[in-house]
């Protein structure tokens, strides 16, 4: 079996790329690499565009080696690895519908992002003008005796963001469900390129609202990973507690809102009543209740004062008191078990195909943490468990989420019981001509990818992962022949991000 | 079960445990909404909220108006799952393109009299997103506005400030409906 370093070895190496190997290489090899995605003996970590070259980030799921390979794409197609690694597709059609670089073979050829509403097509590279009319979508084929349709969104009847849902049913039982996206597709890429960094990580935290620390996160170890800069120790502690409040608050809010999709409103007011209490801490710490443009690359724009420590000393003592009789709760409510166990099955083998992050992956036998696997500062000296099942069902997706929310209260404790004394922030140079970094890290939902390369200090190309790109398929395939009345709860607990992925 | 039934004889049911402090300066303020309301429409006031775009921070603390701390529904805030039941459309985000056709739609399904309540700075002019090709602007370029709250996201109070003070503009006649 080769390794990654033997395919960075077929290649020629882009020798500004940090911290992992990025390597040009020829169709055979991306051939092979995307036959060896097939078989499962790696993980695809991305795959994004330029206006002419197409990226593959790569991870050895055993040994966490990350390599990204890149091929030149002069007569705009390579080949397909959709056609041999499904989790490709989606990806794929995006290349196409944002630099008009076709894939080759692909069995999905269909627009994803591009509704025909742009007045351009292929925006972020040679563009063309759109059609003239809006050809309707066509869904995938459902046959069969009495089947239905029940076509839902893009407007939702919650508070919750845009996207369609096409359910085709057999009485109460789904049958097929398609997703529509990009609704929400803002061209972050595009305004990425030429933006400063001050701007790119202003933009990278408004990627997701609830990764807005993941995202400002990643971004910034990036830019410094392109930069070769060292980020004070503080400001690495501080970003750790940083991503923990919200790693905590979201993992609170869900909880109790899955519990309300099973008419259980208690725990949501509960949960609710604790969430608002770490948004409250954190506005107290820093000064914004998400914690919006604090993590920047350098460090963080901010140090927490002794009024800060205090307010989050005070929520976790809080959630210390409550949650465990909420957790009970859970545990010993009959009506709400039926609901969730045994609902909404994502298979262990599917979820390491997809390489699916998050309590996602890790509640389906997937233990990858980026915290843990990839060990970046401050993770690789804090205390932590990586709770893993293997049930895979919405129970067990939230019972990974409590383990995480006692693991990211122990985090937390840790982190104030010792944070360094010290500057918060660096300088950031202009860097040299070129210079290319990638980062990923733990939101809350799985691991945030973010590649850019730099030209003299500016953003030249920045591309941000989302982890619902590789979680979004599979509720399509955990809601098969469960009930359309469990939907809501199969997607709560599933919560993949919708702005995060249309970009 | 035996064991939940026989600890609940012993146990404060979850439900009675005693209320959660509240600011008063919100409760205030929620009151006076509420008031407001029901003097102008007769009724409770009925919110539809729309995400045109936005990258989901405003609906978060949208979300935060429901819980036990602000509680907006005993004042008789509440919000609804149809355009159709709604008197006044929420709408973040910087409308997208893709999103525009959507809104438009769910505003022509509002019946009269309606309010529009652009939330977020994104939804005054794209904020930051303004200038992308997949980015049409405000919320004000595709439907009609009444209000904008700023804020990234606005925090839970500045939205109850902000519906406030659409109402009372409507009481002294500078919205027409």
């Amino acid at each position: 079996m080769p390794s990654l370093i033997d395919l960075t070895l077929e290649g020629r190496k882009i020798g500004q790329h940090r911290p992992w190997p990025r390597v040009v290489v020829d169709a055979s090899v991306w051939t092979f690499a995307a036959a060896e995605l097939a078989h499962g003996r790696w993980n695809m970590l991305g795959l994004w565009g330029e206006p002419a070259t197409v990226h593959m980030a790569i991870m050895d799921g055993q040994t966490t080696e990350i390599a990204v390979i890149s091929l030149d794409c002069p007569s705009r197609t390579f080949p397909s690895v959709g056609r041999h690694h499904p989790p490709a597709r989606r990806l794929e059609r995006t290349i196409d519908d944002l630099f008009g670089l076709s894939a080759e073979g692909a069995p999905d050829t269909r627009p994803w992002l591009d509704h025909n509403r742009w007045g351009v097509r292929f925006p972020l590279g040679d563009r063309i003008d759109a059609l003239p009319k809006a050809a309707p979508y066509s869904f995938l084929a459902a046959e069969g005796d009495g089947l239905h349709q029940i076509p839902v969104g893009p407007v939702h009847a919650g508070i919750i963001e845009p996207g369609h849902f096409r359910f085709t049913a057999s009485g109460e039982t789904v049958v097929r469900l398609e997703q529509r996206l990009g609704y929400v597709h803002k061209g972050i890429d595009g305004l990425m390129s030429g933006a400063s960094l001050e701007r790119g990580v202003h933009l990278a935290g408004r990627t997701s609202g609830d990764s807005t620390v993941a995202y400002a996160y990643a971004f910034s170890r990036a830019a410094e990973a392109a930069l070769d800069l060292a980020v004070p120790d503080r400001a690495v502690l501080l970003r750790a507690l940083l991503a923990e409040l919200e790693r905590l608050a979201n993992h609170l809010g869900d909880i109790g809102a899955i519990c309300n999709d099973a008419s259980f409103a208690l725990m949501h007011a509960h949960c609710g009543v604790l969430r608002e209490s770490v948004l409250r801490a954190a506005g107290v710490a820093f000064g914004h209740r998400l914690m919006r443009d604090i993590i920047v690359p350098g460090g963080v724009s901010r140090d927490i004062g002794a009024d800060g420590v205090e307010a989050i000393r005070a929520a976790l003592d809080n959630i210390r008191l409550r949650f465990p009789a909420l957790v009970e709760l859970y545990d010993n409510t009959a009506s709400l078990q039926d609901r969730t166990v045994d609902t909404g099955v994502l298979k262990p083998p599917l979820a390491r195909q997809y390489a699916a992050g998050g309590y996602i992956g890790r509640a389906s036998g997937r233990s990858f943490d980026a915290r843990r696997a990839l060990a970046y500062p401050p993770y690789d000296r804090l205390r932590f468990d990586v709770p893993t099942l293997n049930e895979g069902d919405v129970n067990a997706r939230v019972w990974i989420r409590v383990r995480e929310v006692e693991q990211s209260l122990s985090l937390i404790e840790q982190i104030l019981s010792r944070p360094p004394e010290g500057p918060t922030r660096t300088e950031v140079p202009l860097g040299g001509a070129v210079r290319e970094g990638m980062a990923v890290v733990e939101g809350f939902r799985g691991d945030v990818l973010v590649w850019l390369r730099l030209r003299n200090g500016l953003i030249e190309r920045c591309h941000m992962r989302d982890p619902s790109w590789f979680q979004w398929p599979l509720l399509e395939a955990v809601i098969e022949n469960n009930i359309v009345a469990d939907f809501p709860l199969c997607n709560k607990s599933f919560n993949c991000s919708y702005s995060g992925h249309d970009l | 079960m035996r064991k939940l039934l026989f600890e609940s004889v012993f146990r404060q049911p979850l439900t009675e445990r005693a209320p959660l402090p509240d600011d008063a300066a919100v409760a205030e303020l929620a009151t006076a909404l509420g008031q407001t309301a029901r003097r102008r429409l007769g009724r409770s006031l009925s919110i539809r909220e729309v995400d045109a775009g936005s990258c989901n921070g405003c609906e978060l603390e949208i979300h935060a108006l429901n819980n036990a701390y602000y509680d907006v529904e005993r004042f008789g805030l509440r919000f609804v799952a149809s355009p159709r039941h709604a008197d006044v459309l929420m709408v973040t985000g910087p409308v997208t393109k893709n999103m525009r056709e959507a809104l438009e739609r769910t505003y022509q399904a509002t019946p009269n009299p309606k309010w529009v309540v652009a939330v977020g700075d994104c939804a005054r002019n794209g904020g930051c997103f303004a200038g992308s090709y997949a980015v049409v602007g405000g919320v004000s370029e595709v439907i009609p506005v009444d209000l904008h709250i700023p804020g990234c996201p606005p925090a839970p109070t500045a939205m109850l400030q902000g519906l406030l003070a659409l109402l009372e503009r409507a009481d002294a006649g500078a919205v027409t409906s």
